[in-house]
């Protein structure tokens, strides 16, 4: 076994000679940065590391989709070098961490209500619905309330199976956040947070789990991030507004929902966008963030994370669109800058 | 007349329900094997061994990483756990007497018990936690601590069957004790060692549970022992619960080479002790 | 020796132990730092063991402080809350094991049955090769088909099937959605029976043949002849090779994980989705953001550790008593 151990190292070391070869502007060792958290964004950051390593091949950023709780729990226990969460950490969480962390908001996705009934598309769905279906007053795709809402659509007679997060999931913080606003019965229930007690339905890990449990149960209806129903070509619905608009979640209604709150974003950058006025805006979205600590301990690998999450918030903003998340709104990257400012490692500032 | 045709129904019958037992027990299993043959070998290509997994939904892309990280985790706990479990099984069969033995023996079997996701437990509180980093190093821990009652048992079980004539001889030409038992005692019964290592590096190379925290996973490459690594387990599992085909045909196709390589060792182990039986 | 067991007579016969006590070989350094070094690693294994019990009665501290016994009886787990309770999935462990069991145990008899005393002799070494291979297949493959075959095929073939015939039970309720408790439990089924078919094959087979003889010479069939010769001794071991399969289901955990459904509660109908103590872990331990979240997950894994420490103990006893060392059995 020693000599597959050496095997293997001189496998690497091969295969990274030939992967690596840096462009004569960047040179110097590699440096792997590991985060972890949201998988709400996975499709995004999994672009973005793919995109950024091809623009400086020393840099390794290494993110595993393991649930915005995971991501809170690992970046406080100092596992990760970064962590990532879509409900931004509470003042507890806070107080928990060994020292200062900063929110940086990455981008806008929106949270849809996925479902799959073959051949039925264009489902629209009212808040007192959705929470009525969670709570599990509605079992059954041929209640008269879906059928009320939905006058044109044929709905079949089976069983409707509600489909939740199992893990610690920003995803459901968000979702619950929304529920708990909308619905009073849903807020005294069982209230919101990322990882609550569904009354019905069946638990799947990450967004991943959840989307691959409805594409495999007809029938099913469960919640999960837009690129997700989107690449894995399920259904999901339009959810009715403040404004009592049924709206689709899309790139636009999610940027109509952050420029509702734009102007009320706190100093930390923490901020909600759940149920915003507006007619155009999508009701169940939010800003997802990267967790970084304000002084890094190695300045090698702050300096990397601080260029990354600058080349993030600015180029990597043009990636958004494509994979279905909407860029920062203009007015908040500017801010943001200013945070990563302050970013720094003994002392000294990483940008 | 009576009682004996009855005696002779039930016979027949109690025969045909083990050969139905046997039969039934069969199917789920081939069905098992021949899923993962079937859509392994479909998602099988050049690049699956080859290349790093594509972004999200981007389709091509391999489990590269995976195949070499397993490869390293297993390597790392060989290396740990082997020359341990090998001392502590000579220790057992050579010097093990009194007290202490016996709970060394009862420790060995009880532990090879004990669900593997305790040990990944045990491990994250005192290794993942304390490094403050998820490594290869955490995950090789834990599959040492999971092939440890085996190469222990094993060793012990296989030096008891060596004659202690052999013994004598070595002393009896002035060796000493030590060298008797590393030259003579354990050259011995080291291909029947090797087998039960081999079973033991199969059984911890399908380890899922363990490594879901302590090695975690890595998109990338990793040769280092402090940093996460990939491995086709795990990658199995994260693959199996997605909502996208081509991580579906990967998943199939990483069973495949995971069931191929731990039936290949599993077989040669066997093989390997049928050959020493003959040939004694 | 006041109380002799296997272990104590086993250590009696080991040749080469009393070998060494009766040359009483003076020690030279070299023979005093191997020894030392031996018993060294030998200590590693039961403080591997030890270390383990330590570390998650530590890591589950505050979570026993904080709910003592109830832990065991409170059905909530309710993280936002802090509610943690731990009967859900001591439900769900012990009933989808059950559940594995009765399906398990009367096919791996009569599979064992079947390769030790019926078999042609040329199928025995092949059938039980394959068997054991069977055993081999890691917890996640077994997950891997549970998602994509077994969980449809139940979904849409057994659990209406099911529905119509035995809808009228509470067992038989609720949606037919495949993952479940019941496909846990048919797939801890699946994956148990090698393990029961081979040791209470290899019980089977140690029964001396002359107790067959003696039972068809007085007239037996071959059937009579297992019932009344190789059953009553191969009994304690067979019990014991049951028990070890209970210790698997138990503890197993990807395979169970990926098809159970992860809910925790209490529900009568086995289409319902349930939860393991091993699944929650696998799914929670790594997310949970509070310390008493992660304390509460500890403790549930003490649990899952003591109960499968105490069963191997009382496993290997009964299969240590028709003369055989029991292989390792380990979920995963």
């Amino acid at each position: 076994m020693h000599k597959s151990v050496r095997l293997s190292l001189v496998v690497i070391a091969v295969s990274m000679g030939c992967r690596s070869s840096p462009p004569a502007t960047v040179s110097g060792a590699p440096i792997s940065l590991q985060g972890a958290g949201a998988t709400f964004p996975y499709p995004l950051y999994s672009k973005w590391v793919a995109e950024y390593q091809k623009r400086d091949p020393r840099v390794r950023i290494n993110y595993q989709s393991i649930g915005s709780g995971g991501g809170i729990r690992q970046i406080t226990e100092r596992t990760v070098d970064f962590g990532a969460s879509d409900a931004p950490m509470n003042d507890d969480e806070l107080g928990r961490a060994p020292a200062k962390l900063i929110h940086v908001p990455t981008a806008l996705g929106a949270v849809v209500v996925t479902y799959n009934l073959p051949g039925v598309s264009g489902l629209k769905l009212s808040a007192e619905l959705i929470a009525a279906v969670f709570l599990g007053e509605i079992s059954s795709w041929a209640d008269p309330m879906i059928a009320a809402a939905n006058p044109g659509l044929k709905l079949p007679a089976g069983p409707l199976m509600v489909t939740y997060r199992s893990d610690g999931s920003g995803t459901t913080a968000v979702f619950t956040e929304y529920l708990a606003k909308v619905s009073p019965a849903w807020k005294e229930k069982v209230g919101s947070g990322k990882s609550v007690k569904f009354p019905v339905g069946l638990g799947a890990k990450g967004n991943e789990g959840v989307a691959g449990q409805i594409k495999a149960t007809p029938g099913s209806l469960g919640y999960v991030e837009l690129a997700y129903a989107k690449q894995a070509g399920l259904a999901f619905a339009l959810v009715q507004n403040r404004a009592k608009a049924f709206v689709a979640p899309s790139v636009d209604s999610v940027k109509a929902a952050a420029a509702a709150v734009a102007d009320t974003i706190p100093d930390d950058l923490r901020v909600s966008i759940v149920d915003p006025p507006g007619a155009d805006a999508y009701p169940i979205a939010s800003f997802t963030y990267i967790l970084a600590y304000a002084a890094q301990p190695d300045a090698v690998k702050g300096k990397a994370l601080a260029q990354f999450l600058w080349w993030a918030i600015h180029d990597g903003q043009l990636l958004a669109p494509g994979l279905d998340y909407a860029p920062l709104p203009a007015a908040l990257a500017l801010r943001i800058e200013a945070k990563l400012k302050l970013l720094e490692a003994n002392g000294a500032p990483l940008l | 007349m009576d009682a004996y045709r009855r005696r002779k129904v039930i016979d027949v019958g109690a025969r045909a329900a083990c050969v139905a037992a046997t039969l039934l027990a069969v199917v789920p299993l081939v069905s098992v094997l021949a899923y993962v043959v079937v859509r392994g070998a479909a998602g099988l290509s050049w690049s699956f061994f080859t290349a790093l997994p594509q972004p999200v939904g981007e389709a091509g892309g391999g489990v590269a990483n995976a195949i070499l990280g397993s490869l390293q985790l297993v390597g790392i706990a060989c290396v740990l756990g082997v020359p341990v479990g090998v001392l502590a099984g000579i220790y057992l069969a050579e010097y093990g007497r009194g007290r202490f033995a016996t709970a060394v023996r009862y420790a060995a079997d009880v532990m090879s018990g004990i669900p593997s996701i305790a040990v990944g437990i045990f491990v994250y509180t005192l290794l993942v936690l304390s490094m403050r980093h998820f490594s290869a190093l955490a995950g090789g821990v834990a599959l040492a601590v999971l092939m440890l009652p085996t190469v222990t048992r094993t060793t012990e079980e296989l030096l008891k069957l060596v004659p202690d004539s052999l013994r004598e001889a070595g002393l009896a030409l002035g060796v000493p004790r030590w060298r008797v038992v590393l030259k003579v005692v354990l050259r011995t019964g080291a291909p029947g060692i090797a087998t039960g290592i081999m079973l033991a590096v199969a059984r911890a190379a399908g380890e899922t549970a363990p490594l879901l925290f302590t090695a975690f996973n890595n998109r990338f490459w990793s040769a280092s022992l402090v940093e996460p690594i990939a491995s086709l387990p795990v990658q199995i599992f994260t693959y199996a619960v997605s909502p996208y085909e081509e991580w579906h045909r990967q998943a199939w196709a990483a069973a495949l080479v995971l069931v191929v390589l731990v039936l290949l060792m599993n077989a040669g182990a066997r093989v390997l002790t049928r050959a020493r039986g003959r040939s004694r | 020796m006041q109380r002799p067991n296997a272990l104590d007579l086993r250590r009696a016969l080991t040749p080469s132990a009393s070998f060494w006590a009766w040359t009483g070989t003076e020690a030279n350094l070299g023979d005093r730092l191997f020894h030392g070094a031996a018993a060294l690693c030998a200590f590693g294994v039961v403080a591997a063991l030890a270390g383990m019990g330590v570390e998650m009665i530590r890591a589950s501290l505050s979570s026993i402080e904080r709910f003592g016994l109830g832990f065991v009886t409170e059905v909530t787990w309710d993280p936002v809350r802090e509610l943690f309770g731990a009967a859900p999935f001591i439900f769900g462990t012990i009933v989808s094991s059950l559940l594995a069991l009765a399906i398990a145990v009367p096919v791996a008899v009569g599979v064992a049955i079947f390769l030790a005393e019926l078999a042609p002799a040329w199928l025995r070494t092949p059938a039980s090769f394959v068997v054991e291979l069977l055993a081999a297949i890691p917890s996640v493959v077994y997950g891997l088909w549970g998602v994509f075959v077994l969980a449809p095929w139940l979904r849409d073939t057994v659990q209406p099937a099911l529905a119509a015939a035995l809808g009228f039970l509470p067992f038989f309720g609720g949606p037919a959605r495949g993952f479940g408790m019941l496909a846990g439990g048919l797939i801890l089924a699946i994956m148990i029976l090698p393990t029961i078919a081979s040791v209470s094959r290899d019980v089977m087979v140690a029964v001396p043949t002359s107790y067959r003889e003696a039972a068809l010479a007085l007239g037996a069939t071959r059937f009579e002849t297992v019932q009344v010769a190789v059953l009553p001794h191969a009994k304690a071991g067979i019990v014991g090779a049951v028990i070890l399969g209970l210790g698997r289901a138990l503890g197993e955990t990807m395979a169970v994980t990926m098809v159970i459904g992860n809910r925790a509660e209490i529900s009568a109908s086995l289409f319902a989705p349930a939860a393991t103590l091993a699944s929650v872990i696998a799914n929670e331990y790594a997310e949970a953001t509070s310390d008493l979240y992660l304390a509460a997950l500890s403790e549930l894994g003490l649990m899952l550790f003591a109960v499968t420490l105490i069963l191997n103990i009382g496993a290997r006893l009964l299969v240590g008593k028709v003369g055989r060392a029991a292989p390792g059995v380990r979920g995963g």
